[in-house]
């Protein structure tokens, strides 16, 4: 298949795939192209998308399920050239309905009218405030590890961490990561503000430094045991059939059975 | 009973272990089908590869392999059957009351005997859990509030109905509480995992323990925190003990934390057999140290002495077992 596609094509298809990068598990954090979440995905000449998603388990909570196919179907939808994108959730026990309210643009508590009280948008909040937990233990545990004192990182700014020469990769995606969800939900965070403020936008303070750190740790392996889990589900349930068409990106390179790293911090 | 290098012995009760029937025969639906499915995924994505069943073996299988897989090859000294009936999903039932109780009667000082019950079953299921109860002497009840009934997809500890439940258990003897949190609770725009109705009916059910079963994974940070408020809160390791083998150092990060939070008295082994088998679980568990750096911060330990708490005092402490009875009991039994 792969070797028929023209030029025009193949970029088309990469484009989409850089959009599936960006479409993250509202509950793990990690996005759904690095998960292997998004199982093939086509592109016709007229620029319509198809893409199939597939989850680890059938019970997978169908409001997460939800969030994750209507922001796949957003963010592709948002490319220059793309007509009409459909969205395929496979063997979940909300699939038809799932699929009916996605690509029809119908708002989530439309699609499960008589099930759902309200919409999406706190369950959301609230887990992006953990994924910012999450980002900034990581972060703090790896400099720490990398002899930042508790101190001089409580002091810091943002402009002061952005620039803090960071030899290593996995310190700078780490970094980066924090960055990127601070815009988000950074508490109280100004550009010249601290770089480290608490999720309500408190101060650190370098004496409760290391039981703060352990508050942060509880969260993040709440969140990493479905992270983890998840891989393994679905390699279990899918025997390790890769997504098709899947290009190696670095960003997407995280996919298979490799945990986000986070797992040897701390 | 497990028996360490210096052969010190360590009494193990199995907190959390099922005898099902997930046959194509039993199967109602493709809901059925689909359970099954996704427990294999569970017991092949963390077993050890010589432990993992073709699915025919794991849909169903026999007495005599669940005593050979806990008692012979296992370690347990005993087990508590934890019902789960799901019959919107199978005909006569996933693994329940009855079906364990065939169990009881032939392994009758093996098997710890748990009811169930289900508060949307009203007044008629008041009278059930009653006589079921009376019939088999029930000292706890497993409760999967994610059960599908009809078009509810499951309900909350803290439900009038389930109030209600909770203090007929109080009157029946029924001390202990095993809630299994799932995905599917409505409204689905909430956190489907979500284990704050546990919080309530702790507080208001002060004489009865509520084990809460796979320690409220994936909501770990929110169960520590019931569990620091309500001291009748304990945490079943089922689920979480299986990240031993693939994942460690993730293990250490889970035990610890509920030892830093919970305490050495307030945790259960469970293998959830048979997703997983107690023998390597156990055998892993016996070997493991937390690594350095975790307990440095977290300050906690994970002794032999804690760790024979996990694996069977508490459970004896919950379910009146006088170990030392028991083991004269099963060697009596064997001689």
């Amino acid at each position: 298949m792969t070797a028929a596609l023209t030029t025009d094509e193949s970029a088309r298809l990469r484009d989409v795939w850089e959009r599936l990068a960006t479409v993250t598990d509202p509950e793990l954090d990690e996005s759904v192209a690095a998960m292997g979440f998004a199982e093939s995905v086509r592109v016709d000449g007229a620029g319509d998308v198809q893409i199939r998603l597939r989850l680890p388990t059938y019970w997978c909570a169908a409001n997460f399920a939800f969030l994750m196919a209507s922001d796949t179907r957003e963010a592709v939808e948002a490319l220059p050239w793309a007509g009409t994108v459909t969205v395929e959730l496979q063997e979940h026990y909300c699939a038809d309905q799932i699929n009916l309210g996605v690509n029809g643009g119908l708002p989530f508590q439309e699609t499960f009218s008589g099930e759902a009280d309200g919409g999406l948008e706190a369950l959301r909040l609230r887990f992006r405030r953990k994924a910012f937990q999450r980002r900034q233990e990581l972060l703090l545990r790896c400099l720490v590890k990398r002899g930042y004192t508790a101190a001089a990182l409580t002091r810091l700014s943002l402009p002061e961490l952005t620039d803090l020469p960071l030899h290593d990769a996995e310190a700078s995606r780490l970094r980066m990561r924090y960055v990127e969800i601070i815009r988000e939900v950074g508490g109280g965070t100004d550009a010249s503000g601290p770089a480290f403020l608490t999720v309500e936008g408190r101060p650190l303070d370098s004496d409760t430094f290391v039981a703060y750190l352990r508050e942060l740790r509880r969260v993040r392996v709440s969140t990493e045991f479905n992270a983890q889990l998840c891989r393994g589900l679905l390699q279990a349930r899918y025997a390790g059939r890769a997504p098709s068409e899947m290009p190696a990106y670095p960003s997407t390179g995280a996919s298979r059975g490799a945990a986000s790293g986070a797992e040897d911090q701390g | 009973m497990f028996r360490t290098a210096d052969g010190e012995e360590v009494f193990i009760i199995d907190g959390h272990v099922h005898l099902w029937d997930a046959s194509p025969e039993n199967q109602r639906n493709v809901h059925g089908a689909q359970f099954i499915n996704c427990f294999h995924d569970y017991h092949s994505g963390l077993s050890p590869a010589e432990y993992v069943w073709p699915i025919e073996k794991f849909q169903k299988y026999s007495p005599e392999t669940l005593y050979e897989d806990l008692f012979v090859q296992g370690y347990d000294d005993m087990a508590i059957c934890q019902p789960t009936y799901l019959t919107d999903f199978y005909k006569d039932g996933f693994n329940t009351t009855e079906r364990n109780a065939r169990l009881k009667e032939r392994y009758p000082d093996r098997i710890i005997l748990n009811g169930a019950f289900d508060p949307r079953d009203g007044e008629a299921g008041l009278e059930a859990l009653e006589a079921l109860a009376e019939k088999y002497a029930l000292t706890g009840v497993k409760l999967y509030t994610a059960e599908w009934r009809g078009d509810s997809k499951g309900y909350k500890l803290s439900d009038p109905w389930a109030q209600r439940y909770l203090a007929k258990c109080q009157e029946l003897g029924i001390k202990n509480i095993h809630p299994h949190k799932g995905p599917t609770i409505l409204p689905l725009n909430r956190d489907a995992f979500d284990v704050a109705d546990v919080d309530e009916a702790a507080t208001n059910f002060p004489d009865l323990n509520f084990i809460v079963e796979h320690v409220g994974l994936p909501r770990l940070d929110d169960f520590c925190w019931i569990a620091t408020q309500e001291p009748n809160v304990y945490g079943g390791l089922a689920v979480a003990m299986a990240f031993i083998n693939a994942r460690p150092r993730y293990f250490a990060e889970i035990i610890s934390e509920l030892l830093f939070w919970l305490g050495e008295d307030r945790l259960l082994f469970g293998s959830d057999y048979a997703i997983w088998q107690p023998k390597w679980l156990i055998e892993k568990f016996m070997a493991f140290e937390l690594p350095e750096d975790i307990q440095e911060e977290t300050g906690v330990t994970l002794n032999l002495d804690v760790k024979k708490k996990i694996l069977g005092e508490n459970a004896a402490r919950l379910y009146g077992i006088d170990v030392e009875a028991q083991k004269l009991k099963l060697a009596g039994a064997r001689a």
